[in-house]
């Protein structure tokens, strides 16, 4: 492990910007850094190469004027972004050797302002999972060791079939293990029921899920439109700011995009939080909640009162069914988007007597099972007599669920405080019961953000007595990050920065 | 709600994914554990509730009708497992 791989994205920034170091040698000791952590699986493709031609062209504009804010930062890309030329298949069989011919908005945006591409990144099959066991590339490694575990016996681990190992969380799993094992700087992300938020609680990261809208989806690979956002995940929380500048901002291509500007979010970090009101949501204290979950958000509260904010106690009463809501949506969405595919376009085929039996068939063997779990759910409460009972019954959950934060916004609250997850990170192949909704309940926390479409923020704030990372979770209005970047910098400083694991795997 | 094994089968076809006979019960299994969580919204009230059907309260934006783009055929069919002159290769569909 290097020094500069080490860095935050901000100081690299700062140094690059000074010249005291390269593109070219930061982008070189990342790409060395991803070499030798092969056994993690973060990274399913190396775009070593173009990394190197992109970081040669940073320098060249960091020598002159005109360098973007990103410049020669190199970063990592989740394999759900249409990268021009490059691997892109959402972690599926059935996009095999699928190379697109355009841009993602979010990775253009990127490289307009001066990123360097280092290759694509782990996560469960069309993000439809929470611990990046679906992918077809198979399961990532959180670089924290599991509890009482020896860095040899984690490290024989990796070249087997991983099990016992940390799950990173998903679906975003690639990218955070790879940001928690400074293998890149930051990296993309993408959000539609906690894609962002779990993974940076698993891995003791910083992450953010905008408001619907603030981000273009156009050229990510869609999961559930109404729900799917682009984020970023990092190592600290200006970092975070960082890569969201950049990676919003309106686009035509996306009719959901919003026009408005993008504010200047790094310089919300440091505003006082004094005056501000927090809401704790009483419906998220779980029966059966682990003490240590709850100690954690007590602790947060006080954080945040200590810096001068005000807590009070408010109710969310719709929040127990937005979980069950979600699993009708998404999948739903699922359904209609995934129709895609189908061997003819792009992708996988499967030979069949009749164009009926090659979608069939090309369908059967390129979805993995998760995903055509999903498609059946979808396609069943989407069906003739299910629509109303099933889909208009849980859209309406949903507005109910956008309702109880329109009422406490109104009654003065800016943000409301939250544990990210249950737990801390459980093990790969710990979660393999015949019951898909114990893997699901993972992300009981995050979904209520999806369905109102809100700002989420994910910072890490202790670990567990077992010594795993634990976060918090900030709420916000919509369109306003600036209050969850200033209130989750107040947590990351009270909380202490977090010593990330050594480099075992290397 | 629960579903018995022919409608899985009707919803593999449905959704156009083949499903051999020795899975269609361990899938049963699975979307009817599924269906069980999600019966907790019977409980809900909503009466009078309109359904979402878009979470940011904006416009859809418009833009002058007029054809933006065109020509790339051979970008549409770059990915495509089979093409002959130009066209996506399926098998024959009509007799």
């Amino acid at each position: 492990m290097s020094d500069l791989t080490s860095l935050t994205l901000a100081e690299a920034r700062d140094r690059l910007k000074s010249r005291t170091i390269s593109s070219a040698e930061i982008t070189r000791a990342h790409l060395e850094a991803i070499e030798r952590a092969k056994g993690l699986n973060a990274f399913i493709a190396v775009t070593a190469d173009k990394a190197l031609q992109m970081a040669e062209a940073s320098d060249a504009r960091l020598a002159k004027k005109g360098a973007g804010p990103l410049e020669g930062l190199p970063i990592g890309i989740k394999d759900l972004y249409a990268t021009e030329g490059v691997h892109t298949q959402a972690c599926s069989h059935i996009l095999d050797g699928f190379k697109p011919v355009y841009e993602s908005t979010v990775t253009g945006n990127l490289w307009r302002d001066g990123a360097v591409m280092l290759g694509k990144l782990n996560m469960d099959e069309f993000a439809m999972g929470s611990s990046n066991e679906t992918s077809y590339y198979g399961p990532v490694a959180s670089p924290w060791l599991p509890p009482n575990w020896s860095r040899d016996r984690a490290r024989a681990a990796t070249s087997s079939d991983k099990r016992g190992l940390l799950t990173p969380g998903g679906s975003s799993g690639g990218s955070a293990s790879a940001v928690a094992a400074r293998l890149c700087l930051a990296a993309t992300a993408s959000d539609t029921g906690g894609s962002i938020r779990q993974p940076a609680a698993f891995t003791g990261i910083v992450g953010i899920k905008p408001t619907y809208g603030r981000c273009s989806r156009y050229g990510m690979v869609a999961f559930a439109s109404s729900l799917d956002q682009a984020g970023p995940l990092a190592r600290t929380v200006r970092d975070a700011a960082i890569m969201l500048g950049s990676m919003a901002g309106p686009d035509p291509k996306d009719s959901t995009c919003s026009p408005s500007p993008v504010p200047d979010y790094e310089a919300a970090i440091g505003r006082s939080i004094k005056g501000m009101k927090i809401g704790v949501p009483k419906e998220y204290r779980l029966e059966g909640m682990s003490t240590e979950i709850d100690a954690l958000w007590s602790r947060g509260a006080e954080w945040l009162r200590a810096a001068g904010a005000s807590v009070v106690d408010v109710s969310l009463p719709h929040t127990p069914y937005a979980l069950p809501a979600y699993y009708i949506v998404a999948p739903a969405e699922a359904s209609s988007n995934l129709a895609r595919y189908d061997g003819v376009r792009y992708g996988l085929r499967e030979p069949g007597a009749d164009i009926l039996d090659l979608y069939e068939k090309t369908r059967a063997r390129g979805f993995g099972p998760e995903v055509r779990r999903r498609l059946m759910i979808g396609t069943y409460v989407l069906s003739a007599g299910y629509y109303d009972a099933y889909y208009v019954r849980a859209q309406k959950i949903r507005t109910l669920i956008k309702r109880d934060f329109e009422r406490v916004f109104a009654d003065g609250v800016d943000a409301v405080l939250t544990p990210a997850t249950p737990t801390a990170a459980f093990g790969i192949g710990e979660k393999g019961s015949d019951n898909p909704v114990e893997m699901y309940l993972n992300d009981i926390f995050t979904v209520t953000v999806n369905m109102a479409g809100l700002p989420g923020l994910v910072a890490p704030a202790g670990l567990s007595s077992e010594g795993l990372p634990l976060g918090l979770q900030l709420i916000g209005r919509p369109f306003d990050e600036e209050t969850l970047f200033a209130l989750g910098e107040t947590i990351e400083q009270s909380a202490g920065r977090v010593t990330l694991p050594d480099p075992w795997w290397a | 709600m629960s579903v018995d094994l022919n409608t899985v089968r009707r919803i593999a076809h449905l959704a156009r994914i083949a499903v051999s006979d020795a899975e269609t019960p361990h899938l049963q299994n699975e979307i009817n554990a599924i269906l069980k969580f999600v019966e907790a919204l019977d409980e809900v009230d909503v009466e009078g509730v309109e359904p979402m059907t878009s979470v940011t309260p904006m416009q859809l934006p418009m833009r002058e009708d007029v054809v933006a783009d065109g020509d790339i055929a051979k970008l549409v069919l770059a990915n495509a497992p089979l093409t002959e002159d130009g066209f996506f290769v399926v098998p024959k569909v009509i007799e």
